[in-house]
């Protein structure tokens, strides 16, 4: 059976621990945030064969996290609408829509 | 030296069934760089998850996307179903199989005849959606509904097939098979066609493997991966491998998705062979508490539907990946060098689906 693992772990070593998974040969599945009471939840997901590895951290409103675009560039797309759908800050994407990623007619980010 | 222009693509364009839009940056006719914005019709679907009960929500899932709506809910179930530790039937888990693949060719045809429309050969379009009718038609015999099911339920399914149905389900299969493979040649041999797909918008198994490139759009450039082969539903039952090809061309990619409409056909006959007979449903009692990454194959590829429960009727999250926002940072990669000419025929060999990825 497929692992299906969530491995928690601080903000402050996102980057070392993408960079693991990319030197371990997984390619990028997914990112999304949820909303908890005082910030939110980040899950970035990824890939080898079958087996999907998410990477857990919770941060506070306003806390600003470092993109992963420059380790997998097609991080770019999720970085934005995260940002644009629930207001994470997220510095330094490789292509930064700065919000008009989504053009929705409701005033983004949801809250 | 060139002159560098920008060229607005979409959201409106008649290759386009649904809204993307792209700046083209060109050096005479020639693109350097693509850049997407999606987003014109978002409708918040995940959001829509706090006014919604989870067993509500089934019908929410099967609304993001009219081509694969089955496999939405399916995936959404599949995901609770996991949180909950419910097992579903037999009966149940073959009757999805058999869904899927239906909707899987029903998808696969309809993006054949959208790309006979894109280079203007209108009877091949024609012809192809001939075919898909029927695949319609008996989607509406089994479920009564051709574009929306709600077959689907956490526990299993509402609607089951008799054997007759199955039987004759079978037999407008093998006619289609053989009137499909009289249309592919067309496809695949005929010059005008070949001329617009072989040798277009190249992309190679490592950068599919480096942009998240999912699907047929990942297989037609070599890597061998289905995730059918996780083992949801009736697939572990079920002899198959990954359809693939090592040319990673606009042609590659029309060739893995005309194996697969026959792979999926072989399917159903597989699955109507081993059908059991029995309940299509249990009883689903209390409330799903825990999270769950499900991933299913759809027609465009792997889809991620995350659910994240606190024990009450209503869900925290639910989030769905869907494979064309996986596939859009691989098909910018291929229009790097391409011809202006041919930009709405690689964006539409990914086979792009925006009311999916604008959920």
């Amino acid at each position: 059976m497929p692992e299906n693992i969530i491995i928690p772990i601080s903000s402050e070593v996102l980057l070392e621990e993408v960079l693991k998974m990319k030197g371990g040969g997984c390619r990028l599945v997914q990112i999304c945030a949820t909303r908890i009471p005082d910030g939110y939840e980040l899950s970035y997901s990824f890939g080898k064969d079958f087996d999907l590895y998410t990477l857990r951290f919770n941060i506070g409103e306003e806390v600003e996290i470092p993109s992963i675009s420059g380790i997998y560039p097609a991080s770019f797309l999720y970085e934005n609408e995260i940002h644009d759908l629930f207001g994470v800050p997220i510095k330094m994407i490789s292509l930064d829509y700065k919000g008009g990623l989504y053009r929705t007619e409701k005033k983004t980010p949801f809250k | 030296m060139s002159k560098r222009s920008i060229v607005p693509f979409g959201p409106q364009h008649p290759v386009l069934p649904e809204p993307i839009h792209l700046d083209l940056a060109l050096e005479d006719e020639k693109v350097v760089e693509a850049i997407p914005s999606i987003g014109f019709v978002h409708r918040g679907l995940e959001k829509l998850v706090e006014k919604k009960d989870f067993n509500e929500y089934v019908y929410v899932a099967e609304r993001i996307c009219g081509i694969c709506s089955f496999m939405h809910g399916m995936g959404y179930c599949e995901s609770v179903e996991n949180i909950m530790e419910v097992e579903i039937p037999p009966r149940a888990k073959y009757l999805r199989t058999i869904w899927c693949e239906m909707s899987r060719i029903h998808s696969h045809l309809l993006w054949l005849g959208l790309l006979a429309d894109a280079f203007g050969f209108e009877s091949l379009f024609m012809e192809t959606w001939r075919m898909r009718e029927k695949v319609l038609d008996m989607f509406e015999y089994s479920t009564g509904g051709r574009v929306i099911f709600s077959v689907n339920k956490i526990g299993g399914q509402r609607k089951d097939m008799d054997n007759d149905m199955i039987r004759e389900f079978l037999s407008v299969f093998a006619d289609m098979e053989r009137d499909l493979k009289e249309l592919v040649k067309t496809f695949l041999n005929n010059s005008a066609v070949n001329s617009r797909l072989r040798d277009v918008g190249f992309l190679t198994k490592q950068q599919a493997f480096d942009l998240g490139a999912v699907g047929p759009f990942m297989r037609s450039s070599g890597i061998s991966r289905d995730t059918r082969k996780l083992g949801y539903a009736a697939y572990p039952f079920l002899d198959f491998e990954p359809i693939t090809s090592d040319v990673g061309d606009c042609y590659a990619r029309t060739d893995v998705r005309i194996r697969e409409i026959f792979q999926s056909i072989d399917l159903i006959r597989q699955a109507a062979a081993k059908i059991p007979n029995g309940e299509v449903s249990v009883p689903v009692k209390g409330f799903p508490q825990g999270e769950y990454f499900m991933r299913v194959e759809q027609p465009r590829g792997e889809a991620i539907y995350y659910v994240k429960a606190n024990g009450t009727k209503f869900l925290d999250r639910v989030r769905v990946r869907t494979p064309t926002f996986a596939n859009l940072p691989g098909m910018l990669e291929t229009m790097k060098g391409c011809q202006l000419a041919d930009v709405p025929i690689l964006i539409l060999t990914i086979d792009p689906c925006i009311s999916c990825t604008e959920r």
